[in-house]
C-alpha cells in the first residue's frame, strides 16, 4: 500500500471517529443539560420529567412486573402488521405488476385512499371490529399497506426494458425472469418498504392502542396523559425510540450486505 | 451449401397509439451454412425488428420465415449484462435460463473465457471491465447455448473506434472459430465488409432490400487486414450510394 493511500485511509477512520464522537456528544449533552435544568428547577420537572425520573418510572414498572406485558403487546402488535404488510404488500405488488390493468383500475383510488389522514377513521374501527388487539392491527395495515405496496411495485416497473429483451431472447420463463431479473433488480425498493413499512407500523400500532388499548406501550403513554404522569409518558416515548431501533437494526443490516452485492 | 434461413417476404407494421408505423416491406433473402451476413440501413430503418423477429420475439408479422430447425442466439445491441453478477455467472445466465446447465456446457463456457482471456476475470463484476470485454462477455453468453445461427445487432456501437476494431476482430475470430452462421446488423459501412461474404442494404423506413452484395475481396483475412484490401473502398464507394442518408 502505497504512502498516499495510507493517509487517506487513515483520514477516513478518523473522519469516522470524529463524527461518532459528536453523535455521542449531542446525546450525552442533551441528556445532562435536561437533568440539571430539571434538578435545579429550571425547568418544571412535573411537566417536562428528567432523565433520572424517566429511568426510575422504567424501573418501577419493571418492579411492579407488568413492563414486560405492556411491551410484548406492542411488540407482537408490531410484528404482526409488519409481516402481514410485507406479505401482502409482496402479493399485490406481484398482482399489479402481472395484471397491469388491475393496477389501473385501482390507480384513483390507491392515490385517493394514500392521501386520506388514515386517522380520521380510526373511530370508525374501533366501532366496526371492537376495541381489540384486531382493531390495531387493521389501524396499522390500513397505515403501511399502501406505501410499501406502491414502493416495491414502482420498483418492479423499473427493470431496465434492455434486461427484459435479454431474458426474452433466451426464451426465460415468467418464474425465471421474475428471480433473476426482476427480483434483484428490485431489492434496494424491497429494503425501502421494508423501512417504511416498519415505521408505519409503529405509527398504526401507537395510535391503535391510544383509541383502543388496555396494555401497550401506547397504552402506557395516553394512561400517563390522563393521570398527568408525564414521567409515565415520557418512559413510554423513550421506550418506543430504542424498540424503534432495534427493530431497525436488521433491516439496515440487511441493507449493507445487500449493498456489498 | 445447406440453406439454414429463408425468409420470404417479410413485412411488419406497428401499431401505436399514434399511428402505425410500417417498419418491413418485403424482405426476402436466405441464408446458408457458414453465411456471414450484414444488414447495413439507416438507424431507424427496422434492423432489429429483422432480428427480433428471426429470434422470436416478435411474433406478428406477415410472410414467412423458416429457421430450417437452426437454434438461433440473439445478441442484443447493448451487452446486457446484470450489473448484480460476476463475470462467470453473467457469461452461464444463458445456460441457466435455458435450462442447459449441464457439466459439459459449463466446461464450455470455462473454455470460451479461458481461450478469450476472460477468464482471470470470472470472479470480477460487470463495472471493472472495459466496453469490449464487457461484449465478449456477452456474446460468450449467447454462444454458451450453442446456436447455430447468431444474431449480432450492432454488437460495437459502444465502443470507441479503436477497441471496436480490435474487438470486431476477436468477434470474428471467434465466430470462425466456433464455425457459426451469423447475422451482423451495423450501420458501419466499412465493418460490414471487412468481416462479412455478404451485405445487404436496406432502404430507409419502412425497410425493403435496396441491393445484396456478395463480397469478393482478392485477399481475405482478418477484418482489420481486410480493410486494406484493394477492392474493399469500390464496394464502400457502391454502398455509401445505395445507402439512404438521414441528414
Ligand atoms: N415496439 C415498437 N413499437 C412501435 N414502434 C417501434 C417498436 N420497435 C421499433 N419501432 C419503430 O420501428 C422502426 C424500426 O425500428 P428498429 O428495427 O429498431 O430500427 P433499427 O434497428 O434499424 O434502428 C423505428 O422507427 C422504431 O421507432
Ligand atoms: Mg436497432
Amino acid at each position: 500500500m502505497s504512502e498516499s493511500q495510507k493517509s487517506f485511509l487513515k483520514k477516513h477512520k478518523r473522519e469516522k471517529i470524529i463524527i461518532r464522537l459528536f453523535q455521542i456528544l449531542i446525546a450525552v449533552t442533551f441528556i445532562f443539560l435536561w437533568e440539571y435544568l430539571s434538578s435545579h428547577k429550571i425547568i418544571n420537572s412535573f411537566i417536562f420529567s428528567s432523565p433520572s425520573k424517566i429511568v426510575s418510572t422504567v424501573y418501577k414498572l419493571y418492579l411492579d412486573n407488568n413492563i414486560f406485558n405492556h411491551l410484548f403487546t406492542t411488540i407482537k402488535e408490531i410484528l404482526i402488521s409488519f409481516s402481514i404488510g410485507f406479505i401482502f404488500s409482496m402479493f399485490f405488488s406481484l398482482l399489479f405488476y402481472y395484471i397491469n390493468p388491475i393496477y389501473k383500475v385501482f390507480d384513483p383510488y390507491i392515490t385517493m385512499l394514500n392521501s386520506l389522514p388514515k386517522v380520521a377513521i380510526g373511530p370508525l374501527i374501533l366501532i366496526w371490529f371492537g376495541a381489540n388487539t384486531k382493531s390495531i392491527i387493521i389501524m396499522a395495515l390500513l397505515i403501511n399497506l399502501i406505501v410499501s405496496t406502491i414502493t416495491i411495485y414502482t420498483g418492479f416497473t423499473k427493470t431496465d426494458k434492455n434486461l427484459l429483451l435479454l431474458f426474452k431472447t433466451f426464451n426465460a420463463s415468467k418464474l425465471k425472469t421474475f428471480i433473476y431479473l426482476i427480483l434483484p433488480n428490485s431489492y434496494m425498493s424491497i429494503i425501502s418498504s421494508l423501512k417504511i413499512n416498519l415505521s408505519m407500523s409503529f405509527i398504526g400500532v401507537i395510535m391503535g392502542e391510544f383509541l383502543v388499548s388496555k396494555e401497550g406501550i401506547g397504552y402506557l403513554i395516553i394512561y400517563g396523559t390522563q393521570v398527568f404522569n408525564l414521567d409515565l409518558v415520557l418512559a413510554g416515548v423513550v421506550i418506543l425510540v430504542i424498540l424503534s431501533y432495534i427493530f431497525y437494526k436488521p433491516i439496515s443490516i440487511l441493507e449493507k450486505n445487500i449493498m456489498k452485492n | 451449401m445447406n440453406k439454414v434461413l429463408s425468409i420470404c417476404n417479410l413485412s411488419k407494421n406497428y401499431n401505436t397509439i399514434d399511428g402505425e408505423i410500417k417498419a418491413l416491406d418485403n424482405i426476402t433473402f436466405d441464408m446458408y451454412d457458414n453465411d456471414f451476413i450484414a444488414i447495413v440501413g439507416s438507424s431507424g430503418c427496422g434492423k432489429s425488428t429483422i432480428l427480433s423477429i428471426l429470434s422470436g420475439i416478435i411474433k406478428d408479422y406477415d410472410g414467412c420465415i423458416d429457421t430450417c430447425n437452426q437454434k438461433i442466439g440473439y445478441m442484443l445491441q447493448s451487452d446486457c449484462l446484470l450489473p448484480w453478477l460476476n463475470i462467470w455467472e453473467n457469461a452461464i445466465l444463458g445456460l441457466k435460463l435455458t435450462n442447459k446447465l449441464s457439466k459439459e456446457n459449463i466446461l464450455n463456457v470455462k473454455n470460451l473465457l479461458k481461450k478469450y482471456n476472460l477468464y482471470e476475470f470470472k470472479d470480477k463484476y460487470p463495472t471493472n471491465l472495459s466496453g469490449g470485454m464487457k461484449q465478449r462477455v456477452a456474446l460468450i453468453r449467447t454462444l454458451a447455448t450453442n446456436p447455430d445461427i447468431l444474431l449480432l445487432d450492432e454488437p460495437f456501437s459502444a465502443l470507441d473506434y479503436q477497441t471496436r476494431l480490435v474487438v470486431s476482430n476477436d468477434v470474428y475470430e471467434i465466430i470462425k472459430k466456433e464455425n457459426k452462421t451469423a447475422i451482423i446488423v451495423t450501420h458501419d459501412i466499412a465493418e460490414a465488409i471487412s468481416m462479412t461474404n455478404k451485405v445487404i442494404v436496406l432502404s430507409k423506413r419502412p425497410a425493403t432490400i435496396k441491393k445484396i452484395y456478395d463480397i469478393n475481396l482478392n485477399n481475405p483475412s482478418t477484418p482489420i487486414n481486410n480493410r486494406n484490401d484493394e477492392k474493399f473502398m469500390e464496394y464502400y464507394d457502391q454502398i455509401w450510394k445505395d445507402l439512404d442518408k438521414n441528414v
